[in-house]
């Protein structure tokens, strides 16, 4: 490939040599390899998704040919070993589903008021100082998160439940909510300001207050932007991995007492894979046949926010 | 006035925390940081532990994910932005795949990568079945921003050249992409910085606390500084939670300065 001048004018000489010399047709052959290699690139991510299908279902048919779905999805209890090992996904999905309420009632009312605060409230000079703290909050690797739930939230709580145990379902969902505490309050906000101004002023020239401006108006207009948000950052919630183990436990029991060791599905992956479960047993297809709950989990949750960001932008765009 | 205190407390409470956590951080890591503890190799006594091993781990895996992914999602994006001129089925199918890939949790890519580099293609535990992992889980980051890069770059660009005789290509090579540039790095870097701190999916894909040697080469085992961490603070010792603290400080440190270069860079390559 012939190396092209940035300058107009020598553009246009480079040009009329080619023209010249009748290389048009080896630049046209050029631009198509491009066009497919590029295109074989973009089809890399379809391929992950196809891969990442085919390996969950590949890998748990062999699972479930000696466990039945029936007893994995309906059992109560989890005890991969000893050998032949009980496996019902209740207190996995029970432990997940405590972590990912616990985490959304801890971020979600914080997260959308923070938001309200920015986009409506807030002076320039303290947003300044507010968001970079939120994305520096989200810039944090999740296993430093595990550490703080560990030594730093659950000797706090200790104070209130002196029977707490060292990893405890609280201060999981505690650390996991701070976590997706600016995902909520960041998408909140890009909700809020995309509802037009004229909504607003309309209602001030009504009469109405400031608060019955953002709660009336800005929230209920907002809405399916806001109810987006709540659902991606719960769906990282659901699928987030480093914190919860360290923090909330290894410990597959179907409660929901807060205080108590859990075990979530992403942990439970981690564990098994940390261990010596050989290639092809019962507990090493088992992280499989866990994956492929965890992520129909989260499809679902994101195909939800996906419907429900696209109406938002028919509403206003 | 109430909700709006209500509202400026929401708010506040996130810097307040943030402070909170550094500050935790800072009080059990600081002690025992020094030069001894980052050039120092692992081992089994808290005292005596360094984490360079883990540091060279995760250095290897972060530049060959760059290596891998970087070009493969550039090309993607490109192929995305300029090489489709109408929206057709291919590419809002292959659209709709990338934002659904961003949404997957991290480690069903380890899983992924477990099944088919570590086990099919017989990589085993090395260095190149976890780069190659975590390429696949940055992909989709590195083309939604290069996407994002390339539309910014004014049409005026593209009309110019192409009216001076260029190919497609040619004004993509030469125009586009040298002006899209510093947004794709700043992208790059962010994306980069958050696999480092990534550890789920090199869990399952092998990698292993208490890997004393180095990586020297792509099919050598592999320790990474978050995994050493994970396993330090989950350790019964009470004396190894110190040395956890520290090495997340080294390891907040390196994510601060991969941040500050991409902010770097963005300002100083930014055409006025």
């Amino acid at each position: 490939m012939p190396d092209v001048p940035v300058t107009p004018q020598q553009s246009l000489v480079a040009a009329n040599a080619t023209r010249r010399w009748g290389v048009t047709g080896t630049r046209r052959i050029n631009q198509s390899i491009v066009r497919w290699l590029t295109f074989v690139c973009a089809l890399v991510s379809v391929v992950t998704t196809f891969g990442i299908i085919y390996v969950l279902l590949s890998q748990s048919i062999p699972f479930f040919k000696t466990v039945s779905p029936a007893s994995f999805f309906t059992g109560s209890e989890w005890r991969p070993t000893p050998e032949p090992g009980l496996f019902g996904i209740l207190p996995l999905v029970c432990g997940t589903l405590v972590i990912t309420v616990g985490a959304g009632l801890f971020a979600v009312p914080i997260g959308l008021l923070s938001a309200i605060f920015l986009s409506e409230y807030a002076h320039p000079r303290i947003r300044k100082i507010l968001k970079p703290a939120l994305e520096l909050l989200a810039g944090i690797p999740t296993v430093v998160y595990g550490y703080i739930g560990l030594f730093f939230v659950t000797p706090l709580l200790r104070h209130i439940f002196p029977d707490i145990q060292a990893s405890n379902a609280l201060s999981g969902a505690i650390v996991v909510g701070i976590m997706i505490l600016p995902l909520v309050s960041s998408l909140c906000e890009d909700a809020l300001s995309a509802v037009p101004k004229a909504l607003r002023e309309g209602a001030y020239g009504l009469g109405a207050t400031k608060m019955e401006v953002t709660t009336k108006i800005v929230v209920p207009a907002a809405l399916s932007g806001i109810m987006a948000s709540f659902i991606l950052a719960l769906s990282r919630a659901l699928g987030e991995t480093m914190a919860v183990t360290l923090a909330a436990g290894s410990n597959p029991v179907l409660t929901l007492n807060p205080t108590k060791s859990i075990q979530t599905m992403t942990a439970y992956i981690v564990q098994t894979s940390q261990g010596d479960a050989a290639a092809g047993s019962v507990r090493y297809t088992s992280i499989f046949a866990v994956g492929i709950t965890l992520f129909a989990f989260t499809m679902v949750m994101n195909l939800i926010a996906v419907r429900l960001v696209k109406r938002f932008r028919q509403v206003y765009s | 006035m109430l909700f709006k205190f209500l509202c400026f407390g929401a708010a506040g409470l996130g810097a307040i925390v943030l402070v909170l956590l550094l500050g935790k951080l800072v009080l059990d890591g600081l002690p025992k940081l020094s030069l001894e503890f980052v050039k120092g190799s692992l081992s089994s006594r808290a005292r005596r532990t360094g984490i360079w091993p883990a540091l060279m781990g995760t250095a290897w895996i972060m530049a060959l994910t760059g290596l891998i992914a970087v070009p493969i999602g550039v090309a993607a994006a490109v192929y995305l932005e300029e090489f489709t001129t109408r929206k057709t089925k291919v590419t809002e199918f292959i659209q709709l795949n990338i934002s659904n890939l961003a949404g997957v949790p991290s480690i069903v890519y380890g899983l992924l990568g477990l099944a088919v580099f570590v086990r099919w293609t017989n990589l085993g535990y090395s260095v190149l079945a976890g780069a190659l992992t975590m390429s696949l889980l940055v992909l989709p980051m590195i083309i939604i921003v290069t996407q994002e890069a390339i539309r910014a770059v004014p049409k005026s660009y593209r009309d110019g050249s192409l009216a001076l005789g260029s190919t497609q290509w040619q004004s993509i090579r030469y125009q586009v992409l040298p002006s899209a540039t510093p947004g794709i790095l700043t992208g790059v870097i962010l994306a980069i910085s958050r696999a480092i701190g990534e550890t789920a999916p090199l869990i399952v894909v092998g990698a292993v606390a208490g890997v004393v040697s180095s990586p020297v080469s792509p099919k050598d085992r592999y320790t990474v500084l978050p995994m050493q961490i994970f396993n330090w603070a989950g350790d019964a010792r009470a004396d190894f939670h110190a040395v956890a603290a520290s090495a997340i400080l080294v390891l907040m440190v390196a994510l601060l300065a991969l941040n500050s270069i991409a902010i770097y860079l963005r300002n100083r390559t930014k055409r006025a």
